[in-house]
């Protein structure tokens, strides 16, 4: 077992600085992991949640679950950028990560100033709070990552 | 017995996190027994799974409704198997750290399941 664990431990884009190979793109290693993991689960659950609201019970309040909305198709966007890689995924991924950033705080801060607009939580709420403020975390991190990557 | 299960679950998948985390502090890949533990831990998220759903059928309601009781149960069985699978491509330290960050997400929803039965 321990023969494994050290084998596997070489630093995966050694080699492959200039051969300029696909896998020199690859955004899903090491810390990417994670990130698309957390992306993923984002996605769906923010999807499957604003599918749900919108499709039973949109006039409640419309405005929260049209923002729901359109952070369920971002995090969908990012996740399939991250797991597609290369240069023009990169970037892609960066520009809405930074988008996601501004409108996690634009949202937070609009929910506080505001709470009277929005009947129901948002997933950006309060800086996605009831998300154990994963919203907020995850486009730093990934605006860490993704500058990190590039070659 | 959902809440039993509820708790053991939630324990269950904490006990995981922790045991995936230490492997990533220790700079290791998940080994064949955190691939029984997390076999362990779906297990018991296929039987809540299953008595959730046995429970619907004999007429009880979820406060929050039954579709998305279901959708909940059924995102609570394929946290951990997911982040197993990705654990299996990234044979490095971040593999690890992909499952204990699968497992919390499983504790979180079963939190989540427990508001949604109303218990």
């Amino acid at each position: 077992m321990d023969e494994t664990a050290t084998g596997t431990k070489t630093e995966p884009t050694g080699g492959e600085a200039g051969d300029g190979g696909t896998r020199a793109g690859r955004l899903v290693r090491g810390p990417g992991l994670l990130l698309v993991w957390l992306y993923g689960v984002m996605s769906v659950g923010a999807v499957s949640r604003s599918v749900y609201q919108i499709a039973t019970e949109f006039e409640h309040a419309p405005l929260a679950y049209a923002l729901s909305a359109v952070a369920a198709l971002v995090y969908a966007f990012i996740t399939y950028t991250l797991v597609r890689g290369g240069e023009t995924a990169r970037k892609a991924a960066l520009l809405c990560c930074a988008a996601e950033l501004v409108g996690v705080l634009t949202v937070g801060t609009w929910t506080l100033a505001e709470p009277s607009a929005f009947p129901d939580a948002t997933v950006w709420s309060d800086y996605g709070m009831g998300y154990l403020f994963i919203p907020v975390l995850l486009p730093v991190t990934g605006i860490l990552w993704l500058r990190k990557a590039r070659r | 017995m959902l809440v039993a299960l509820t708790v053991a679950v939630s324990v269950a998948a904490l006990a995981l996190a922790a045991w995936c985390g230490f492997a990533a502090l220790r700079d290791q890949p998940t080994k064949d027994w955190h691939f029984i533990g997390m076999a362990v831990v779906s297990a018991l998220a296929l039987v809540q799974l299953v008595i959730g759903i046995t429970q619907l059928a004999r007429g009880e309601k979820p406060d929050q409704g039954s579709v998305i009781f279901v959708s909940y149960l059924i995102g609570a069985l394929l946290a951990v198997p997911m982040a197993g699978f990705l654990s299996l491509a990234e044979r490095t330290r971040w593999g690890s750290t992909t499952v204990a960050a699968g497992a919390v997400v499983l504790a979180v929803l079963e939190v989540r399941l427990h508001d949604i039965w109303g218990g």
